[in-house]
């Protein structure tokens, strides 16, 4: 089952044609929800005035191999491996729903592109992908998502904000129970195309879009920390300098010239004491 | 005037929610991000705005700590034991920073060990003084310190 492609079969019914038409539908779907998400929360527009504001406050400029380096740190930290969460549950989480997406998405178009394909690690992979999508889905919807962890709320309460995730999961669970039921036509088909029509064709209503405009802004805050404007925050002191212990001299006088580390403080629990 | 937040900052992690001492601080049900229910039973404490990781908590300070259209962020830093502040006047001109120590000892390393401390005798406990005092108010090693006892005097203006 596992070693089965699913869509080669399928195309014995259905026009490989057709299915492809669709993917290049989704596609569209996807670029054109983007686009109109975008200018109706005017994303782009606030992105940029400020740019313009943190350039104006700016004490350095930032130099093209500065922003180069800033550019591959936001790829390594922020888009590969989901370094902006604090929660480690919601980064591992993140990722397994990240990559099991990619991985899902992009094995189903190319076995649908090359129907005639008969290696056997693409449905594997199809398959791994579309696990790691639910257990990470499933995972956050039941467990980590702030309103059920934070509030309380029951795991099945569902506002128009959780399109994308459930339609998502709602994805990745008809795709496997379509391919765990042997695939062909029916009604486990019927419901995985139908909520992935929902998951690419809702991107105007869900945080689809979020995967475009994160980066972006990641590379933004660390430009605007890397040219001193550093969103008016403070900078980052090294207690130790002698120059730092010059300007503020509590520090040497009562934490001395060394200071140790203290530890986590609040942070050494998790917030959940409401 | 009371705390606000950056929508496109937050990402709803609830140390807001966890902290604020008039239990204002909210989950939006609809938009998972916090949000302050009732701005005017805020007493701007800045608990929140210190506790959140990704500094999107913020407040608009009053007009008599530094003219209107002004900025006061923050960043306490639990590990160095600091808490560092800037202060930015609307014409960019005045940028104040401010660095000072929050703990001189590792978190936890200084909590007293009550359970080990011999119960209060009855002449303990009909005394006017409180839990070991005068040891904790220095009463013991001859009357209150004062600045002058200590050799200190203060000085006119700020002092950083």
């Amino acid at each position: 089952m596992f070693t089965s492609n699913h869509f080669a079969a399928l195309s014995e019914v259905i026009s490989p044609a057709i299915m492809q038409g669709y993917i290049v539908l989704m596609i569209l779907l996807v670029m054109g929800g983007t686009i109109l998400d975008m200018m109706h929360k005017k994303s782009a527009t606030y992105f940029f005035e400020n740019a313009k504001k943190a350039k104006k406050s700016a004490k350095r400029s930032v130099s093209g191999g500065e922003k180069a380096a800033i550019a591959a740190s936001v790829l390594v930290n922020e888009v590969l491996t989901s370094g902006e969460f604090s929660n480690p549950r919601r980064r591992l989480s993140h990722l397994l729903t990240m990559y099991g997406f990619i991985i899902f998405a992009a094995t189903t178009a190319i076995m649908i592109f090359s129907p005639e394909s008969t290696s056997t690690l693409l449905p594997q992979l199809w398959h791994i992908g579309a696990l790691m999508l639910a257990v990470g889905g499933y995972w956050f919807w039941i467990f980590i998502r702030v309103d059920v962890s934070a509030e309380g709320l029951p795991w099945f309460r569902f506002e128009r904000a959780d399109l994308f995730i459930v339609s998502l999961l709602a994805t990745s669970t008809f795709a496997l129970l379509w391919s765990f039921t042997g695939g062909g036509l029916g009604i486990p088909f019927a419901l995985f195309v139908l909520s992935s029509t929902v998951l690419f064709g809702g991107v105007y209503w869900s945080k689809f879009a979020h995967m475009f405009f994160k980066p972006a802004a990641a590379h933004q805050k660390k430009i605007a920390h890397a040219d001193g404007s550093r969103e008016n925050l403070p900078p980052d002191y090294d207690l130790t300098d002698p120059e730092v212990q010059r300007q503020f001299p509590d520090i040497p006088t009562y934490m001395g010239k060394n200071p140790p580390k203290m530890g986590l403080c609040i942070k050494a629990e998790r917030a959940n004491h409401y | 005037m009371p705390t606000f937040v950056y929508m496109t900052r937050c990402d709803g992690c609830g140390e807001c929610v966890d902290i604020c001492p008039s239990d204002i601080m909210h989950i939006d049900k609809k938009l998972r991000r916090a949000y302050n229910i009732e701005p005017s039973m805020c007493w701007e404490c800045y608990s929140c705005v210190k506790a959140c990781p990704h500094h999107a908590i913020d407040v608009r300070g009053y007009a008599d700590f530094a003219p209107l259209g002004h900025s006061v962020r923050v960043i306490r830093d639990e590990d160095k034991g600091t808490i560092a502040w800037r202060i930015k006047f609307r014409n960019g001109k005045k940028d104040m920073e401010l660095l000072a120590p929050i703990t001189t000892k590792p978190w936890g390393s200084a909590t007293p060990k009550l359970a080990d401390v011999a119960p209060p005798s009855k002449e303990m406990r009909d005394s006017e003084l409180l839990f070991n005092e005068p040891k904790y108010i220095r009463m013991d090693e001859g009357g209150l310190h004062t600045l002058e006892s200590n050799g200190l005097e203060i000085k006119e203006g700020v002092q950083y």
